[in-house]
């Protein structure tokens, strides 16, 4: 991918109203893919963004690219679709904690395992907007809503451990209050050759008010998490203050300056793995490009069976299938 | 030696026997020596159900012979019986005073009880049928006995010694099949001899056999002229498809999962990776609907196969694509409902399904093939009129056509088949992606890639022309009448209902599906006997041909032939203001000819 000069954000800017709550945290996340499109300088006419149902889902009608708005949870199928029959295409599949990880939690399983060259935002507000406020997978128990009116008992999804254990070869997660880092993961995202699952720490002002804070509020957020960044140490803090080393299989906060910094490798899969489990409660919580490993894209093994049969056997016609092995004549 | 006009043999044993090759292979062999025939596999559910069980009995059966012939057939002359279960579960269907080969090394103490048989059958049969025993595990392997195999290898023969028995019994030349063994079994010499010896000693064995007229000959059958292969309908659906492909210039897409008795479509366009078919295993019968609804909308001629369980889940994919209005075929190859039902058996219960099973007015087109070989037209057809249309056809097969096989006479694609109009939209600065074809109402297939074409579409509804979401009512309503007035006018695409039988008979029977062929059979045979009948069967049910309401108006009484329990009777009731008459059938098996007719017999 090139950068084209010629696109800028707007040219990803369709003329539809956008009907999200004021507040909402999708704007920042529209605003940050569109200038991440333009960056990475795909034309818009060779981009197709595919929706599910939510909130996060009416993403597709405000960028002025190839778009489908499909149905609750199906839409990493549906993209599967649009990229085998067209691999050409750069296709981004948005998607909610509801429409991902509840209703399509099976096709985002089986999109992960596939590796298709497709980028994945999921916006994480753990509870359902849409529907006007039900706990989602992700919410944390005891959250009251309408349909846990005394407090949720459910256990939650980790998305990162789902993404991990159904072989995601890209998993990051950005914050939607900070417009520079989305747009970074987003743009590593889209150059990694298979399929990235990008999580974003999304805020539902009206239902799930604050839910992230301690990890995206501007004044607290840095001494929260941790931003992981290829070959640089785990250093974290407003005043880069702390570091991270491993005591056994734990994370523990150590000084900047401690010899045994942990180095950031998302090539390393057990890092990746330990990483996944900071929550905040045992230590700050990882930002950025947690795993990115390489494996079989699944659309390039189709495509090259294809052409090995075709070189194989040449390029079938009909009318010469209907002629072979056992046919006879009736005069 | 007499000749014979047609003949019905069933080949039964464990599932584990070898029928289905067997089978196949007296039907090759026929097929290759002019006879006409029709076969139909009857295998249970479970792979390999306890061995000697009822519920592990697997058939197939062949109807044959020097006239047409347009169905497996009602009822066997012949019965190869390799063990007593085989025998249990298919005597009932057996023609009164018809032949059964029993293998009587398989008819021991162990071998009742295992079938439920507190004793011997075989002597209580005698009366109504001629009984042929025969040593047909035993004497394949005193037949092997020189060949260094094991005892079990040589057993496992014991399909082909059956089979050299029923050619000596019909006159079938075993040349075909003795190549068959050398290719199959060409890379394992000893077992091309093993077997090619087990058919050669059934053959003298049968020779042998002081019965009296055992030996008989069917001639070849007056068929049209032309070149002929055997296909069943699952695999002639597939072709179809590739053809369809080919023709329209579109890549061919199936997004499946797999499910009895549709996977076969999958299984053979997976073969055809040269043609460029792309299939994709789908986690399950959602996905599978979806990706092709993504496809379609990447511009390819997208496919999902599935049965009646599989198109239930589908339902609000189908629906989007019905919204969006994109071409797909979905493939339903029914089977007994509902729920899981009878998974191997066939039935006409989904109909209602294909036409009413979405929310939401959501009209699209159902067609149904009406015989194996018919399939690959009616594959065609859907897709053409998917693709002139741009809407999601359903397309109803059955578990009886899917498996069962004909010969067809192989077409000549140039001239049989009309090019397909694909609408692919153009490059241009004010484009309108719901903008319509002033006669047809279609719109055109905008694909992702094009330039200047950008455009968004989803499931919400939308305003006419700009497709941009819109909850105005008045559009709505505007929305949902241009969607069923699109597929009303499809009914200019196709052609008129045609009469069969004789047209001017007072009463006419009218079916569709896999039903045709007994429906004919039955229809000739009433004629033929002075019992004038006209027989209307139908392909398009949605919509219907335009002339069809008048058609059915011009009959003093009508009875719908269905193998359900009044689908199509209710349909046309609603559509015509009709009152109907009914037949109707359960029981996971097809219409016989037999039932068909004494239907009318008893009625005049």
């Amino acid at each position: 991918m090139t950068e084209n000069p010629k696109l800028t954000k707007k040219s990803f800017m369709s003329d539809q109203e956008i009907k999200w709550c004021p507040g909402c945290g999708d704007y920042a996340i529209l605003a940050a893919t569109q200038s991440a499109m333009a960056k990475i300088g795909v034309p818009p006419h060779e981009v197709c963004v595919v929706s599910g149902i939510g909130c996060s889902s009416r993403f597709p009608y405000y960028v002025s690219t190839y778009g489908m708005h499909s149905i609750h949870g199906r839409a990493p199928a549906v993209a599967s679709g649009v990229k085998l029959q067209n691999p050409d295409l750069s296709v981004w599949i948005i998607t909610g904690d509801g429409d991902g990880l509840s209703i399509g939690g099976n096709h985002l399983a089986h999109i992960l395992r596939r590796n298709l060259d497709v980028n994945i935002i999921l916006f994480n507000n753990e509870i359902y907007g849409l529907t006007k406020g039900q706990y989602s997978p992700t919410s944390q128990p005891g959250t009251t809503t309408k349909s846990s009116p005394f407090g949720s008992f459910d256990r939650p999804f980790s998305p990162a451990k789902f993404a991990l254990g159904s072989g995601a070869s890209f998993f990051a997660r950005t914050i939607d209050t900070d417009p520079k880092h989305m747009m970074e993961v987003f743009m590593k995202a889209a150059a990694h050759k298979g399929t990235s699952l990008i999580e974003v720490f999304q805020n539902c002002i009206i239902f799930n008010d604050g839910v992230h804070n301690d990890f995206t509020d501007r004044k607290i957020r840095d001494e929260n998490t941790v931003r992981v960044t290829e070959g640089e140490p785990l250093i974290f803090g407003a005043d880069k203050d702390k570091g991270l080393t491993l005591n056994g299989f734990d994370f523990e906060t150590v000084a900047p300056d401690h010899k045994d910094l942990i180095v950031h490798d998302p090539s390393n899969k057990n890092l990746a793995s330990l990483l996944c489990n900071l929550d905040g409660s045992n230590g700050p919580i990882p930002l950025g490009v947690i795993q990115q490993v390489e494996a079989s894209i699944y659309e390039e093994e189709l495509f090259s069976q294809i052409k090995a049969q075709k070189d194989q056997k040449g390029p079938g016609k009909m009318s010469e299938l209907l002629m072979s092995g056992n046919t006879w004549e009736v005069n | 030696m007499k000749d014979l006009e047609h003949v019905v043999i069933r080949f039964s044993g464990d599932s584990g026997d070898g029928m289905q090759l067997t089978g196949t292979q007296f039907s090759n062999t026929s097929a290759q020596m002019g006879n006409d025939l029709a076969t139909f596999p009857d295998f249970p559910a479970e792979i390999r159900a306890p061995q000697g069980t009822v519920a592990g009995v697997s058939g197939f059966q062949i109807h044959f012979g020097a006239v047409e012939i347009s169905t497996p057939g009602d009822e066997p002359d012949v019965l190869v019986a390799m063990n007593p279960a085989a025998l249990k579960a298919n005597i009932s269907d057996v023609k009164k005073g018809g032949t059964i080969i029993v293998n009587e090394d398989a008819f021991t103490d162990l071998g009742f009880k295992k079938a439920g048989y507190e004793s011997d059958p075989v002597p209580r049969l005698e009366k109504e049928y001629q009984l042929i025993r025969a040593k047909i595990t035993s004497q394949t392997k005193e037949a092997l006995k020189d060949l260094d195999l094991d005892s079990k290898s040589k057993a496992r023969c014991k399909n082909f010694y059956a089979l050299g028995m029923t050619y000596f019994m019909f006159s079938r030349d075993p040349s075909a099949t003795l190549e068959w063994i050398q290719i199959k079994f060409g890379h394992h010499k000893i077992l091309a001899e093993a077997n090619a010896l087990a058919l050669k000693a059934g053959h003298n064995f049968a020779d042998t056999l002081e019965v009296n007229g055992i030996a008989c000959r069917i001639k070849p059958a007056n068929i049209v002229a032309g070149t002929y292969r055997q296909i069943s309908g699952n695999t002639a659906l597939a072709w179809g498809f590739m053809y369809a492909a080919e023709n329209s210039g579109r890549d061919l897409f199936l997004g499946s999962y797999p499910i009895t008795p549709a996977s076969d479509i999958l299984h053979e366009l997976a073969r055809h990776k040269n043609f460029g078919v792309k299939t994709f295993q789908a986690e399950d019968e959602i996905a599978a609907m979806s990706s092709a609804v993504g496809a379609a909308y990447a511009g390819a001629l997208a496919l999902t196969t599935s049965s009646g369980p599989g198109i239930a889940l589908k339902s609000e994919a189908l629906n989007l694509a019905m919204m969006l209005e994109l071409p797909l075929v979905v493939v339903d190859v029914q089977r007994g409902g509902p729920s899981t039902g009878l998974p191997t058996k066939t039935e006409q219960s989904d109909l209602n399904m294909a036409l009413y099973g979405r929310n939401g007015e959501s009209p699209i087109i159902v067609i149904a093939a009406k015989s194996p070989s018919d399939c690959f037209e009616t594959a065609f057809e859907a897709s053409r009129l998917a693709i002139e249309h741009m809407t999601p056809v359903m397309l109803l097969s059955d578990g009886y056509i899917a498996n069962g096989s004909t010969p067809w006479k192989l077409p000549d694609l140039e001239k049989d088949f009309p090019k397909i109009k694909v609408n692919i939209a153009k490059p241009k600065d004010d484009f309108l992606p719901y903008a319509r074809d002033p006669q047809t109402l279609v719109r055109d297939w905008a694909i992702p890639g094009t330039e200047k074409l950008m455009h968004r579409v989803g499931g919400l509804e939308k305003e006419e022309n700009t497709g941009n979401v819109s909850y105005d009512p008045s559009n709505h309503e505007a929305m949902v009448s241009v969607r069923e007035e699109k597929v009303t006018r499809v009914s200019n695409n196709i052609p008129d209902q045609t009469v069969e039988g004789d047209p001017q008979a007072k009463h006419c029977l009218v079916s569709w599906g896999g039903t045709y062929g007994s429906l004919r059979k039955a229809v000739e045979s009433l004629n033929a006997d002075g019992i004038p009948t006209a027989h209307i069967h139908l392909r398009y049910l949605n919509p219907l041909p335009k002339n069809l309401g008048e058609l059915l108006r011009s009959f003093e009484s009508i009875t719908v032939c269905e193998l359900n329990r009044g689908q199509l009777a209710g349909y046309l009731n609603s559509k015509f203001s009709l009152n109907v008459g009914q037949y109707n059938k359960v029981q996971g098996k097809p219409f016989k000819e037999r039932e068909i007719y004494q239907l009318l017999e008893t009625r005049i």
